[in-house]
């Protein structure tokens, strides 16, 4: 039962090769020096140039990052505080629709989302652009923030709190130093995910976005529906490396905090 | 500050604590509720009230509109106006209805395609050595992590006609003539399953791992074969994660519009993508209202379910 056997080695194998072999594939031939994506004509860095030397790409990052770095910060603080309202606040009127309403956009197809949202903007007479595609961003992103801090918020006592409270806290001091602390590594997990989310995000920008305001997803897709370049290779494996780093960074620093919390805890029981 | 009343341990303290926290509390529950009230309930009141408008050449595109300034007459003028002309022209229209059959379709063959190919992941990963499954738990979640669109995207190149899948097949002698795969309905299911297997696969490994495997050893010992055994135990006892993981999989895949678009051909038509095309080609906003309505109706149900068999999971483990 502790060693790989035959089957499983086989099965891990072909499922990891499956997952990644498109990924790798895309990498290694955006290094290609041919325009023909699929032949190997030798090793070269000029489609990264020309990605770098592209203006309308490197618009369209930046206001992605901008849109990203925007939204998935006031995702983080709504979703937190939704995550608080959840798990903390006791029942209050509404609260199943609340609840519905966090879970709802998670399942929601993202043509229906983008759909209704374009059609709030309009009735309200907002002009399309770099607000709007905020606005949805923070929306759907929120749910997910919200859902990753509560899985944290749901696994710890309330003890903690409840002493800072007897020891003569208040609540807001209470949460600052002592439940900000512990949901910290789960904060800054949501934090990522509603950015990344955000990054990835195709269909709900195109309905909320407006002249001007073009995202990189959606000019990648402009150029997918033309067919496959060596650019767009180049470009999504600097997205892929760039999320890659975050991620296992991320986790690398949460690991550490939990040993570093492990250790405490074991000196702190010990000392007692 | 709002965050100020988290904590609301027991009613004794929430009450000495007084009408401050009592105030941070309404505070930290009333922003993302009128958020979540504002930008995602009441979207849905305006696509329904367009869904039932008509068409007209004009910006926005749909009549008629509600005019704020002309108060309750004006609303009552536009209650008229409103009829159900677009459910009508839905159901005469074969396009429609087939784009529904024909997205329930691919959504439950691929939904049963990811769970052939994650069930034997999902079970490898569980029976892996201890310190070798968060690596390959991290591994299974990493994909999700990079873009959608840039994973499908990937699929074209090894699809196509003069892509590495051909090439491999052509060098192997599998074949002699490359395959048309790309623009074809294999290529959509190719492309949910690589998408959404790692939503398939988690709920799975979530079960698997937890599984008490005394049970197995106690099959073993009264003479059932590896295979009975895994028939009349793992199976059975993993069924609710087959449940959750169906599900993760079959919603969104019912409303995909990305992976048909870029992987699909013109032939194929699924709901997600007639709304696109509705919208965005033939600008018409509430036909487009009318199609998102009744996607919606067509997911309450799995939705529903699944809400249901979570509950029920929640209470077992309880």
């Amino acid at each position: 039962m502790t060693r790989f056997n035959w089957f499983n080695t086989t099965t891990l194998t072909l499922g990891f090769a499956f997952l990644y072999l498109p990924i790798i594939l895309l990498m290694i031939y955006s290094f290609n020096e041919s325009r023909l994506v699929t032949v190997w004509a030798g090793f070269s860095t000029r489609w990264y140039q020309s990605v770098f030397f592209n203006e309308s790409f490197m618009n369209a990052a930046w206001v992605t990052l901008r849109v990203g770095f925007l939204s998935a910060s006031i995702a983080t603080v709504f979703g937190t505080m939704a995550a608080l309202v959840l798990n903390r606040a006791g029942p209050f009127t509404g609260k199943t629709l609340f609840t519905g309403m966090i879970y709802a956009p998670m399942v929601m197809p993202e043509v229906i989302t983008g759909l209704s949202l374009l059609l709030l903007f309009v009735s309200l007479d907002f002009t399309r652009g770099f607000w709007t595609v905020t606005l949805a961003h923070i929306t759907f992103s929120m749910c997910y923030a919200a859902v990753v801090v509560s899985a944290r918020l749901a696994t710890f006592e309330k003890d903690l709190e409840e002493a800072a409270l007897d020891l003569g806290c208040t609540r807001f001091s209470a949460f600052m130093q002592v439940t900000l602390p512990i949901i910290f590594p789960a904060i800054l997990a949501a934090w990522l995910l509603a950015f990344t989310l955000s990054l990835d995000d195709l269909v709900i920008a195109s309905f909320a976005s407006g002249p001007g305001a073009t995202t990189l997803p959606m000019k990648i897709y402009s150029q997918v529906r033309i067919g496959v370049s060596p650019e767009i290779n180049a470009l999504s494996s600097i997205l892929i490396a760039v999320v890659a780093i975050g991620v296992v960074t991320a986790s690398l620093v949460t690991k550490q905090a939990q040993l570093k919390r492990m250790k405490e805890e074991r000196l702190a029981t010990n000392a007692s | 500050m709002t965050v100020a009343d988290i904590t609301s341990p027991t009613d004794e303290t929430s009450k000495a604590s007084g009408t401050k926290a009592d105030w941070g509390r309404t505070l930290l529950i009333a922003i993302p509720y009128i958020w979540l009230l504002i930008f995602f309930l009441a979207p849905f009141v305006i696509v329904f009230k367009i869904s039932l408008s008509d068409v007209v050449i004009a910006r926005p595109p749909y009549f008629p509109t509600f005019d704020l300034s002309e108060g309750w007459q004006g609303f009552l003028a536009m209650l008229q106006a409103f009829d159900l002309e677009n459910y009508v022209w839905l159901t005469e229209d074969t396009l429609y209805l087939n784009s529904y059959l024909s997205s329930l379709k691919i959504a439950s063959i691929s939904t049963l395609l990811t769970l052939c190919i994650g069930y034997p992941i999902a079970y490898s990963m569980a029976k892996a050595p201890q310190e070798w499954r968060a690596t390959l738990l991290m591994l299974v979640i990493l994909p999700f992590w990079t873009s959608f669109l840039i994973r499908v995207y990937a699929w074209i190149g090894i699809l196509k006609k003069e892509g590495f899948l051909n090439y491999f097949l052509l060098w192997t002698g599998i074949i002699d003539e490359p395959l048309t795969i790309l623009n074809t309905d294999t290529a959509i299911y190719i492309g949910i399953v690589y998408s959404y297997l790692p939503f398939m696969v988690l709920p799975l490994y979530a079960v698997l791992e937890k599984l008490d495997t005394s049970l197995l050893e106690a099959a073993t010992d009264l003479g059932c074969s590896p295979l009975k055994s895994f028939w009349v135990i793992t199976l059975p006892l993993s069924l609710p994660g087959i449940w959750a993981g169906c599900f993760l999989v079959f919603i969104p895949a019912l409303g995909e519009f990305v992976i048909p678009d870029i992987l699909g051909g013109s032939s194929t038509i699924m709901i997600g993508k007639t709304l696109w095309v509705e919208f965005f080609s033939n600008r018409d906003w509430p036909v487009a209202s009318a199609v998102a309505i009744l996607l919606l109706f067509l997911l309450i149900l799995p939705i529903v379910l699944f809400q249901k068999q979570q509950e029920k999971q929640m209470e077992v483990s309880r």
